[in-house]
């Protein structure tokens, strides 16, 4: 019960702050519309109020607030709007519904998973290479820093297209793109994992003479499981931001990207609200997935409690 | 003691670069260490008493004079698995329970899975922990796991035992049991002990022979063969001979510390 109520009081705050800003956000296509409808705003004519300050229209026309949360194309959609237009697009349609969330959820996440496997693999890799050899470590951590201060808005399109003149569509590249951003927590993670062992637990392998994979299976791999937890935390919500990334720059008409893509060529804000905030629920709901697989492990290994 | 002696140093020098100058950890150190032996190495820190061990453990390479091990080098002597290492932290690993820690050293080694049970139960008992083979580390109190990581250091059964300061982070009563055990133990099993220590009275307690050494340049102070007989209960620390020789160390401990 104590972590239950500031919990509800943040939301509610957040939810507070968010009605309060749709009301000005909204305010001038609501009092257009009321006007049309023939009801008595302040001041009149939409040329006038275009000058107007969205606060002090606001204050002077509060009357029409509840309207502010009903817009069709809001600016700012309120969050009931988001939370039906979720509904309606999960719930209400067939999972292979051109307008279900799930079937473009699903699109975005297939992407996601296999850039994350293809990412973490990698990075598990040349985390052991770098760890291992000194020319490994001067050779390739200068490149994965350099890849991940590149744009990745930048570098998008430039993969989409010399994959594509490859053959290569659709899955293949948003999940490369996806590797691409995953890697790099799961190498830095890694290495410092792999060299969590002590110098004293070092020294002890060699008074029994353990050789350096003897060394690298009974000591550093088990070692560095917590810190390769972390990273794939990190890893698996870069992924998800890598697949949506990889729908933007090809115009897709599928997944969670194209969502968004769309809703902003047509000025479908609750849409593009629904595809973020379904985007923020899958990211959740994949560390969520990690954590419990941690859980799991750690206890397994011994040591979570 | 005996003819031929186990661990043998002569003009043994090690010398570190440092920033500041060549730091001389160890300087012209003679000793001879014989078969079961108790040997403890005390004085304070720089002294190269620990560095000395690790000599002998081939963890260090002495930059001048001759080391031998059962007659080898070193290293060789390492490959011989002629030594059990105990550190001052027990490193035990959180993922492995007790019997897995005690089993580790037998896996690196290659030993056969049952050779493997059967050693771990026996150094098991030999340290008093039977029956917590299946408990994992954080189970267990500061001088179980101390003792667990003895038993690790000998499930291979070496014949020399070097311990760098094992109860160093343990309170009191703890120690006093453990070093109570640590005679027991040495007396059925006859392992040539190697103990580094800070305390006077621990060092007096356990030893057939202690080696008093000080700082700058790390060098031995002086040899004293105990007269203890080999049976010790505890309260033999209120003896006069036992304070004689703890005032003897005590003496040689300041005689280093001349210049302060």
């Amino acid at each position: 019960m104590r972590v239950i109520f500031p919990v509800c009081a943040v939301v509610a705050v957040i939810l507070g702050m968010w009605y309060v800003a749709c009301v000005p956000m909204n305010i001038h296509t609501t009092l257009t519309d009321a006007e049309r409808a023939g009801i008595a705003v302040t001041p009149e004519g939409a040329k006038v109020r275009r000058n107007e300050g969205a606060v002090s229209l606001a204050l002077r026309n509060t009357h029409v607030w509840g309207e502010t949360f009903a817009q069709a194309k809001p600016r700012l959609p309120a969050p009931h709007q988001v939370v039906a237009e979720l509904w309606e697009t999960t719930a209400l349609k067939k999972v292979t519904s051109k307008r279900a969330l799930v079937f473009h959820g699903w699109i975005t996440l297939s992407a996601t998973l296999l850039g994350f496997g293809i990412g973490s693999v990698a990075g598990i890799l040349l985390a052991i290479g770098i760890v291992h050899s000194r020319a490994m470590e001067m050779s390739v951590m200068p490149w994965a820093i350099a890849s991940q201060t590149i744009p990745i808005l930048a570098i998008a399109p430039m993969i989409i297209v010399v994959l594509n003149s490859i053959g290569l569509q659709g899955l293949i590249p948003k999940a490369i793109i996806s590797a691409y951003l995953s890697f790099f927590p799961v190498v830095v993670g890694m290495v410092k994992g792999l060299r969590s062992p002590t110098a004293m637990q070092l020294d002890q392998m060699r008074t029994w003479n353990a050789g350096s994979s003897q060394t690298f299976w009974v000591l550093r791999m088990p070692a560095s499981v917590p810190y390769l937890f972390a990273s794939l935390k990190i890893g698996i919500a870069a992924s998800l931001v890598g697949a949506i990334v990889g729908e933007l720059p090809t115009g897709a008409i599928r997944g969670l990207g194209a969502r968004l893509l769309t809703g902003s060529y047509y000025g479908q804000t609750i849409q593009i609200w629904s595809a973020l905030f379904a985007t923020a629920i899958l990211a959740a709901a994949l560390v969520a997935i990690i954590s419990w697989f941690e859980r799991f492990t750690l206890k397994r290994m011994g040591v979570g409690r | 003691m005996t003819a031929i002696p186990v661990i043998s140093a002569k003009g043994l020098d090690l010398t570190f670069p440092t920033n500041d100058g060549p730091v001389h950890a160890l300087k012209g150190v003679d000793l001879d260490i014989g078969k079961g032996e108790f040997v403890s190495f005390i004085g304070p820190s720089g002294c190269g008493k620990t560095t000395f061990l690790r000599c002998i453990a081939a963890l260090e390479q002495p930059t001048g004079g001759d080391l031998t091990v059962n007659g080898m080098t070193p290293e060789d002597a390492r490959l011989a698995r002629a030594y059990g290492y105990v550190f001052q932290a027990a490193g035990l690993y959180p993922w492995r329970t007790i019997a897995g820690n005690i089993r580790l050293p037998l896996e690196i080694m290659g030993f056969a899975k049952d050779e493997q049970k059967k050693r771990v139960e026996k150094v098991l008992e030999l340290v008093d922990l039977a029956g917590f083979g299946g408990k994992f580390p954080w189970q267990l109190s500061g001088g179980m796991q101390q003792r667990a990581s003895i038993a690790r250091a000998l499930s291979f059964d070496a014949d020399i035992l070097l311990m760098d300061e094992p109860f160093g982070a343990l309170d009191e009563i703890v120690r006093d049991h453990l070093n109570e055990e640590l005679l027991k133990l040495w007396a059925r099993t006859g392992k040539t002990i190697g103990f580094v220590t800070h305390s006077i009275p621990e060092a007096v307690y356990l030893s057939t022979k202690i080696v008093v050494m000080s700082p700058r340049p790390g060098r031995i102070t002086d040899i004293i063969e105990s007269p203890l007989p080999k049976d010790r209960p505890l309260d033999i620390r209120d003896s006069s001979e036992f304070l004689a020789i703890a005032h003897r160390v005590r003496e040689g401990l300041r005689a280093g510390h001349a210049y302060d």
